[in-house]
Order: C-alpha cells, then sequence, then structure tokens
C-alpha cells in the first residue's frame, strides 16, 4: 500500500498523470477517490474489499476525457474493461497508466495498455464460481420457475438505474432509457419494464461485458442483475468463442453461425 | 358467440423475402389464418428485440419474425447480423423466463408462399394451444399484483 501511495505521488509530482483513481476509506467499505494532488494520494489505499470497477470514471467527460492523463487502480476485470475500451476507440493508448492487481496479491504498474493487452493473455481470469453456480441453478429451473425468480427479484427494482451507472461499458451521452420519441421502455417501475430494462441492457453488453459483476454490487437492492450480464457471457461463449477485438459479438457475422430454432 | 381463444399474431417480416412471399400466398389464392398482422420492415437487420417484447406488452399472444434465407440478404448481410441477435436474444428470453415458444423464427423467400401459410397455420395453432400470453401483459402493468396495497396506502384517514 505504501509502495502504491509513494508511486502515485511520484507520478502525481511528476505530471505524468493528472489524476489518479483509486480507493480511500470509507464510512463501511473503501470508496473511490480521485486524487489530483499528492496529498490526496496520501489517502490512497487498496485491499480485497476494492472490488468496485474504477474503468468506469475512464469515460467521464469531466473527469479522463479531454487529454488529461490518468493513473487507476485495477483488478484483473477491470482491466478486461479498460481492454475493451482502448477497443471500442474510448482511450487514448498512453493516456492511462495502469496498476493491475496480479494474482499474488501485489499491484504491478503497466504503462501501456498493450502491456495490460499481453497480461489478460497470459492470466487465466479469477474464478467466478458463485456466479457460475448460480446461473446453472437458474438455468435448471422450469421455464414458470424462472419467470417466477426473476418477475420476484425484479418487482422490486425501482429503476435507480445503479446497474448502468457502475458499468464502464455503459457509456453512452444518450442512453435508451432516457429517449422518449419512440419511448422504448415506460419511464415506471413496473416489473416487465424493469426486466426489458434489464434485457436492454444486457443485449447492449453482449460480448462486450468483462463479467466483473460491478451492476450486481451497485444495485442498493442486491438484485442479482450481474447473475443475467454472466450469463450473457457465457451465451456469447458458447455460440461465438472468445470475444474478439475485431467488433463487437453483435456488429459481426459469420455464415456458420449455428442455431436450432429457426424453421 | 365464439367464445373460442382467437391468439393475436403479429409478423415483423422483411421487406424482400418473406412481405413478397405472404404477398405471392394472396396471389396464389392460398387460404391460411387470419389472426396474423404483418409489419413490414426493410431487412430483418432492421427488426430491434425491443419490438418483439412492445408486441407483447401490447397484446400479442405470439410473434412470427421472418425474413430472407441465409445468403439471399438484399442487403447482403442483415439476416447474418438478426441471426446473431436472436440465438443470443432468445437464449437471454429463456433464461429470463419469458415464453420463447412463442416467437417463431423463419425464412420464408419470395417464392415460398405456400411455406408462409404453413408457417402462419402453424404458429397459430401452436398459440392456441399455449393461451393468451396474459402473464407478460399483467406484469407491464403498473400497480401489477400490488393493487389492494395501493389502494389502501391511498385511503383517507378520518
Amino acid at each position: 500500500m505504501n509502495e502504491l501511495r509513494s508511486k502515485a505521488k511520484e507520478l502525481l509530482d511528476s505530471k505524468a498523470v493528472d489524476l489518479f483513481i483509486g480507493y480511500e476509506e470509507g464510512t463501511r467499505l473503501p470508496r473511490p477517490l480521485i486524487a489530483t494532488s499528492a496529498e490526496e494520494a496520501d489517502r490512497l489505499i487498496f485491499d480485497e474489499r476494492c472490488t468496485g470497477n474504477l474503468a468506469v470514471y475512464l469515460t467521464r467527460k469531466d473527469l479522463a476525457a479531454g487529454g488529461r492523463k490518468v493513473g487507476i487502480v485495477a483488478s484483473y476485470y477491470a482491466m478486461r474493461s479498460i481492454s475493451r475500451l482502448l477497443d471500442e476507440n474510448q482511450l487514448r493508448e498512453g493516456a492511462v497508466k495502469v496498476f493491475g492487481l496480479t494474482q499474488d496479491g501485489g499491484l504491478t504498474l503497466f504503462e501501456a495498455i498493450a502491456d495490460v493487452k499481453q497480461y489478460l493473455q497470459e492470466t487465466p481470469a479469477p474464478s467466478r464460481q458463485v456466479e457460475d453456480e448460480w446461473a446453472k441453478e437458474i438455468a435448471e429451473m422450469s421455464a414458470a420457475e424462472r419467470w417466477k425468480y426473476w418477475t420476484g427479484e425484479l418487482s422490486k427494482c425501482f429503476k435507480c438505474y445503479a446497474c448502468r451507472a457502475a458499468c464502464p461499458m455503459c457509456y453512452c451521452t444518450r442512453c435508451i432509457v432516457e429517449v422518449n420519441r419512440p419511448q422504448w421502455l415506460q419511464p415506471w417501475a413496473a416489473t416487465m419494464s424493469n426486466m426489458e430494462w434489464q434485457l436492454n441492457r444486457v443485449m447492449h453488453m453482449a460480448g462486450r461485458c468483462s463479467d466483473c459483476g460491478a451492476c450486481g454490487a451497485a444495485c442498493p437492492l442486491g438484485l442479482p442483475v450481474h447473475i443475467i450480464a454472466h450469463k450473457m457471457t457465457e451465451i456469447v461463449r458458447q455460440n461465438f468463442g472468445e470475444p474478439t477485438e475485431t467488433g463487437n459479438v453483435l456488429s459481426t457475422f459469420s455464415p456458420n453461425d449455428k442455431e436450432n430454432f429457426i424453421g | 358467440m365464439n367464445t373460442e381463444f382467437e391468439p393475436k399474431i403479429l409478423a415483423f417480416v422483411c421487406n424482400w423475402c418473406t412481405y413478397a412471399g405472404a404477398d405471392l400466398t394472396g396471389t396464389s389464392r392460398i387460404k391460411y389464418a387470419s389472426n396474423v398482422k404483418i409489419v413490414r420492415f426493410p431487412c430483418t437487420g432492421r427488426i430491434d428485440f425491443m419490438l418483439l417484447l412492445k408486441a407483447f406488452a401490447g397484446g400479442s399472444d405470439g410473434v412470427i419474425v421472418s425474413g430472407c434465407h441465409p445468403n439471399d440478404c438484399h442487403y447482403t448481410s442483415g439476416n447474418f447480423h438478426a441471426r446473431r441477435r436472436w440465438i443470443v436474444f432468445r437464449e437471454l428470453l429463456d433464461f429470463l423466463g419469458i415464453d420463447v415458444r412463442r416467437i417463431q423464427f423463419s425464412w420464408v423467400s419470395a417464392a415460398e408462399g405456400a411455406k408462409w401459410a404453413d408457417v402462419v397455420n402453424k404458429t397459430v395453432d401452436n398459440i392456441r394451444a399455449l393461451g393468451p400470453y396474459t402473464e407478460y401483459r399483467r406484469a407491464a402493468e403498473y400497480l401489477a399484483g400490488n393493487e389492494d396495497v395501493l389502494l389502501k396506502e391511498q385511503e383517507v384517514t378520518q
């Protein structure tokens, strides 16, 4: 942690970065800290409680955009998001310095996103056992049980859109839920429009989602919305293999795509 | 009065193949179920997945999505893109417990008038057997299931 602080201070002092995104101690849990000076960098911490995906701040116009250089602390899944954001031209190579959490629990400084990509390729993803089992449990229910489960969960949702705010891939400046010509989703929190919102969110994530689980962690009601995103990752992998850099899954195609439901 | 359940079916079809195919069904004087309303799109690639959900929320009991056979797309690859979207969308719907049996996907070319009649008739039969899709419509209502509670909350206490 001292190493992280001193390195962050050094980067800020030497103007190698304009701001540093990390965590500080919060009331109950650590909270994000956006440090712009060495004094602020003194409050940085990083431990196993820091589970969010800080990459979400990289596309914020008021923070990282506009040519500012950024240092950021990132878990494995946040590094995946950063790599994806570069592929989608949302980041410039050279503008981001990543402190990646490596398997041994230490932090490694990646000077370029190309190095992050290489690390991601060489390193297996941390286990997602809880999500795997949860999704499997739901998939094994009957259709009627699944309907009951999800309407039961999503009827509680009051549409705060924390799942959207927490997601590094939800960077559209104009979201489908804010469009009212046509009104794709009813703005009130009815069960079905809540479900339709999740369907929209996750469909737009197809092949792009890093499966970090930040959407579920951000939900103030603790609804398992990250399980839907996790399922989407599984569906994409089963049907189209590992995501590639050439485009997201739905903006491309293969004449050999297999399905068994079109008559 | 006939009290048998008549399914309402909305068909999203592409202009170049299935719409022309449905035209051929008519000019060939082939009779088919009248439960279907056809909505014409430029291409299957244009059919947003939200439209299918809107159809269910708006009262459809079943949906048909149909377009050109693979490699026959007027825009070269619209149906390939659509196929990918459907693969993903269908599995996701199923995971959330939405009844995917009510969505019939098919390829119907401009020469397959008889096939179009067949697709519609089969879909109508299937949906007739499944019954009206009330769960979806009910869940789309603002107060679904909470009418009594909310009525009580709104009561003015003397």
